[in-house]
């Protein structure tokens, strides 16, 4: 070999191994508003070495993304604690969390340990919680001041004026609102197809009472602040934010309990970048950033004082809408067994191609 | 009574008078051609006898009666057009039969009308093909026969032999004029081209800009033209320009520019002193002395061989003189002095054109 | 050797040309095919056979939606051609050469902007609290705003708005090839004007007519957006029924299936549109 020849090479390797050591890449898989571009900023700032770079999705396409690259892709993932057990069994796409290298004094004890009950396959932990929220209700109060439960989304006193998601969490909702407990029949697939059976009929039943089904949280806000919908199936940091736009709009938490959600952080299988997701998860749990998520967000750090931590007119919004006994009432997302999600799929289709 | 007569028809675009005051009268079955140099309007006369273009001023009367009020689809006027427009979506027969059953004419006297024309130009049973399929003269054969199946009372050819390669256009011309024979209908030819319009004609009108310069069998256009631009249109000439210097009679003095007396006869209303242009024809000169005023003296410039149309070209002063030279003599030699001469009457003089 | 030069040069300049087509079209639609035919029997568990199919047709919802959507994307592909004749007609035959290309501009604007917005815009016009609604409103027209979202009508509008270029660019080309001569043949040797459209114009423009209905029903069928955001709660549409299946349901067998059956089932009714209108794509879009 000629010795130019060899120079280059040496020269080419090394530019390999510095390239990779002076940037790292974090590839976060994440919610929309789940990054914010200050938190990011000051993230590189402190970490020159890492480079962020985030793609938002929802729980649905995270653990699509994932399965179709055998949870490869990405460094950091944040699905919702009910969506984890199923999924990793079925497609092991996610790798157990080393908590030792979590400041778990930063979070909520009884959030850790309900993630930890959700999230635990064969004595290994995989995923702690970052923030968490509910799905209820919100209304108008000027123009629907009774409205109070998930049935009030059906009722033709409100025709043409609510709107829902066409998702699980309707169907869920509405059990509750009918009287059933969905959590409490996961485990009996022919009692929950037969619940499943009775939603659809009330919810094909209430498509005539409906306005349309919203898609998205900007969709939902437009519907709410335009007046056209009063009253509409919401997450409650969604209806956080409208509250400060017009105060008239609250999140009701149905009477049957607000359905509480966790989301977490979870480590693809196919991470390469294990020591950078420890030091986000870190960096985010810090009082003064979770100052700045939260106010993105519109949801609460899964930290002892996260409501504290929320900014002035989304705490004001949360103490409108919660009491106590609101809050003690929280209906969290059991884990969901496999299968169940094609049974409630089958279900949303025949409600959305019903006339 | 004429199949086809145009009174005083002008047609202006703008401020651009295309067609200016013409007249013609078409006596019924006969062979008529406007020969024009392109853009003397002579396709927007046609266009206006088709229907396709309305006149300014003046009248279109087809068999005595007028069709300035008809659309173009209600005159019994068809048309050959430059590049034919057959139809390539359709077979021959078709193609043929499209304008019998625009008529709605039954079906049953379709079939055998189509048969029976393209037995009279020569291509029986071609229903079935393809226009593709056809050679130059056949699709040109097609074109007149779906016209001519519709038996209209005049036929308009728009310069249809001009796409034609040179041997097939000489057979074309005398074909079309078997086929009108025929046919004994009436039809209207533009051309630029004058040697199918002189073999083809029994009339022809020469037009230039806009106007009609003469009407008139072939032979009285060639033998005795009104004009110096017939005169120049119409076959060959040697163009000699000069000043008029003395009219006796049907004599005239002519002061060549280039030098040199000659004589000739006036045939427009020149007078002495005007500006002239002296018109000799290639057959109206012969080889060797005559007598003064009637010849030119020069140098053989070349001998152009072409059987019975061989020219010798003879260099006088900084003029190419074309010579018509049917015997081919053989004693001339390029280089070697020559002298041509005429008779004075079939000398033309007209006032000069303008360049 | 300027042979094997030659052969060389010819490989080399279809070796992207194959590699796309097998890489991104055949390669995955193998493994689509592949995955349709794999049944769930429990995680991880599967074995081969027709089950997804069967159960694709046992299901009316399915059915029912897939019929829909041809249904409604045949009902767009005609509206496409009727509105988009005319305009590619001005355009080719009737426009002055200088305007025709701020014509086609004109047409191309709409694709400048990504099919969300353009649903975004039908939406901000078309909503109860939206321009139209308040404008009649304000005039007096009507006495309360209402709501023209969320119905069938709306969501032909859009897609015939979203897919009507695709029309009317192929109809454009094919129609400029046409002599100006043929039209006045045709007035000549006696057609009426309707005559010369159905005769003439019509059958020469068959190419381009074919190809971009077929263009047209393609995307229609294939859209997405359009029909769902603009379609609001009666909205089905057999792409959202394959993104269920795929992202939410997670049954990406049944997915597979699903998007088996709408290749299949639209290449039947184009193919079915050729046999009834007594064309065929090589006397039509391969023609040259």
């Amino acid at each position: 070999m000629k010795p130019s020849l060899r120079a280059l090479l040496a020269g080419t390797a090394m530019a390999l191994i510095a390239g990779t050591a002076s940037a790292e890449t974090l590839r976060l898989l994440t919610w929309g508003s789940y990054a914010p571009d200050e938190v990011v900023k000051l993230f590189e700032e402190e970490y020159p070495d890492i480079d962020v770079e985030v793609t938002f999705s929802n729980n649905e396409e995270m653990i699509a993304k994932l399965r179709a690259t055998g949870g490869t892709g990405f460094d950091l993932a944040q699905p919702s604690h009910d969506r984890i057990y199923a999924a990793q069994l079925e497609y092991n796409i996610y790798k157990p969390m080393d908590l030792s290298k979590i400041n778990m004094d930063a979070l909520t004890p009884n959030l850790v340990e309900g993630v930890k009950a959700n999230t635990t396959i064969d004595g290994e932990v995989y995923s702690v919680p970052h923030q968490w929220g509910t799905s209820g209700i919100m209304a108008n109060m000027k123009e629907a001041p009774d409205a109070k439960g998930w049935g009030d989304l059906c009722s033709e006193q409100y025709q043409g004026r609510t709107s829902m998601r066409l998702r699980r969490t309707i169907l869920l909702g509405t059990a509750f609102g009918m009287g059933m407990d969905p959590f409490a029949l996961y485990a009996d697939p022919a009692a929950y197809q037969d619940m499943l059976d009775k939603v659809t009929e009330k919810l094909i039943d209430c498509k005539s009472v409906i306005k349309t089904y919203w898609t998205g949280g900007d969709d939902l806000s437009a519907l709410m602040l335009s007046g056209e919908v009063v009253v509409s199936e919401t997450w409650d940091s969604t209806a956080f934010k409208l509250y400060g736009e017009n105060p008239d709009i609250v999140f009701v938490p149905p009477e049957t309990g607000a359905l509480a959600w966790i989301d977490t952080f979870t480590i693809p299988r196919g991470g390469e970048a294990d020591d950078a997701a420890y030091k986000w998860i870190n960096f985010v749990l810090r009082p003064e950033i979770t100052k700045m998520m939260s106010a993105s967000t519109g949801a609460i750090a899964a930290v002892p004082n996260g409501i504290d931590l929320m900014p002035e007119d989304k705490r004001a919004a949360i103490s409108a809408a919660f009491d106590q006994s609101d809050i003690d009432n929280l209906k969290f997302f059991a884990n969901i067994p496999p299968g169940i999600e094609d049974m409630e799929g089958l279900a949303l289709e025949r409600i959305k191609a019903a006339n | 009574m004429y199949d086809l007569s145009c009174a005083d028809v002008t047609k202006s675009f703008g401020n651009f008078t295309a067609v200016r005051n013409v007249s013609l009268d078409i006596p019924s079955g006969s062979f008529f051609s406007i020969l024009g140099p392109s853009g003397c309007g002579k396709t927007t006369l046609m266009r206006m006898i088709a229907g396709f273009e309305t006149p300014t001023s003046g009248d279109i009367r087809i068999k005595g009666d007028s069709v300035l009020t008809l659309p173009p689809n209600k005159r019994n006027v068809k048309m050959v057009f430059q590049h034919l427009a057959l139809f390539p979506m359709m077979t021959v027969g078709e193609n043929i039969a499209y304008g019998l059953r625009c008529r709605g004419e039954s079906k049953s006297d379709i079939g055998p009308k189509v048969a029976r024309v393209l037995d009279r130009v020569g291509l029986p049973g071609s229903e079935d093909k393809q226009i593709d399929q056809l050679s130059g003269g056949q699709k040109q054969r097609i074109a007149i026969a779906r016209c001519m199946v519709l038996e209209p009372d005049v036929l308009l050819l728009d310069e249809p032999l001009g796409a034609l390669d040179l041997k097939l256009r000489e057979h074309m011309k005398i074909e079309l004029k078997q086929l009108q024979h025929q046919f004994e209908t009436t039809f209207l030819y533009i051309t630029h081209d004058q040697s199918e319009a002189l073999v083809m004609s029994d009339n022809v009108a020469v037009m230039n800009a806009g106007r009609f310069e003469q009407i008139g069998s072939p032979k009285a256009l060639y033998d005795d033209p009104s004009s110096g631009f017939v005169a120049g249109f119409v076959g060959d000439s040697n163009v000699l320009s000069g000043t008029l210097t003395e009219v006796r009679g049907d004599e005239a003095q002519v002061m060549l520019d280039g030098g040199g007396l000659i004589l000739g006869r006036v045939c427009d209303a020149s007078k002495a002193g005007d500006k002239v242009e002296v018109f000799l024809r290639p057959e109206s000169l012969r080889l060797g002395a005559g007598a003064e005023g009637t010849m030119m003296a020069g140098k053989v410039e070349s001998l152009l061989f072409n059987g019975a149309s061989s020219r010798v070209l003879i260099r006088v002063d900084d003029q190419l003189i074309e010579v018509a030279d049917p015997e081919q003599s053989s004693s001339l030699v390029k280089g070697a002095d020559a002298q041509v001469r005429w008779s004075a009457d079939r000398a033309r003089i007209f006032a000069r054109r303008s360049a | 050797m300027s042979r094997d030069a030659s052969r060389l040069s010819l490989i080399l300049l279809f070796a992207p040309f194959v590699l796309w087509i097998g890489l991104l079209i055949i390669l995955p639609q193998v493994g689509i095919g592949y995955t349709s035919l794999r049944e769930k029997i429990s995680w991880n568990e599967y074995s081969f056979g027709l089950k997804n199919y069967v159960d694709f047709l046992g299901e009316p919802v399915y059915r029912n939606t897939l019929l829909r959507t041809a249904w409604m994307s045949i009902l767009v592909t005609a509206l496409a051609l009727v509105m988009g004749f005319p305009i590619a007609y001005y355009i080719a035959k009737i426009a002055r050469e200088r305007s025709r290309a701020a014509l086609f501009l004109m047409c191309l604007i709409p694709l400048w902007v990504s099919d969300l917005v353009r649903a975004y815009g039908w939406i901000v016009l078309l909503r109860e609290t939206g321009v139209i609604s308040t404008a009649l409103v304000k005039w007096g027209i009507i006495n309360q705003p209402i709501e023209m979202l969320y119905n069938d009508m709306t969501v032909i509008i859009g897609l015939v708005y979203t897919v009507i270029l695709f029309m009317i660019v192929p109809l454009v080309s094919t129609l400029q090839g046409m002599d100006d001569a043929l039209l006045e043949a045709g007035y000549n040797l006696g057609g009426s004007r309707l005559t010369v459209l159905r005769r003439i114009i019509i059958p020469y423009a068959m190419p381009g007519i074919v190809s971009g209905c077929i263009i047209t029903f393609m995307l229609t069928a294939g859209s997405y957006l359009t029909p769902i955001l603009l379609g609001g709660k009666n909205s089905s549409w057999f792409t959202e029924q394959i993104y269920n299946q795929f992202i939410t349901r997670y049954n990406w067998e049944s997915g597979s299936a699903f998007g088996v059956a709408l290749l299949v089932f639209t290449s039947f009714v184009v193919w079915a549109g050729l046999r009834l209108t007594g064309q065929s794509l090589a006397t039509t879009v391969a023609k040259d």
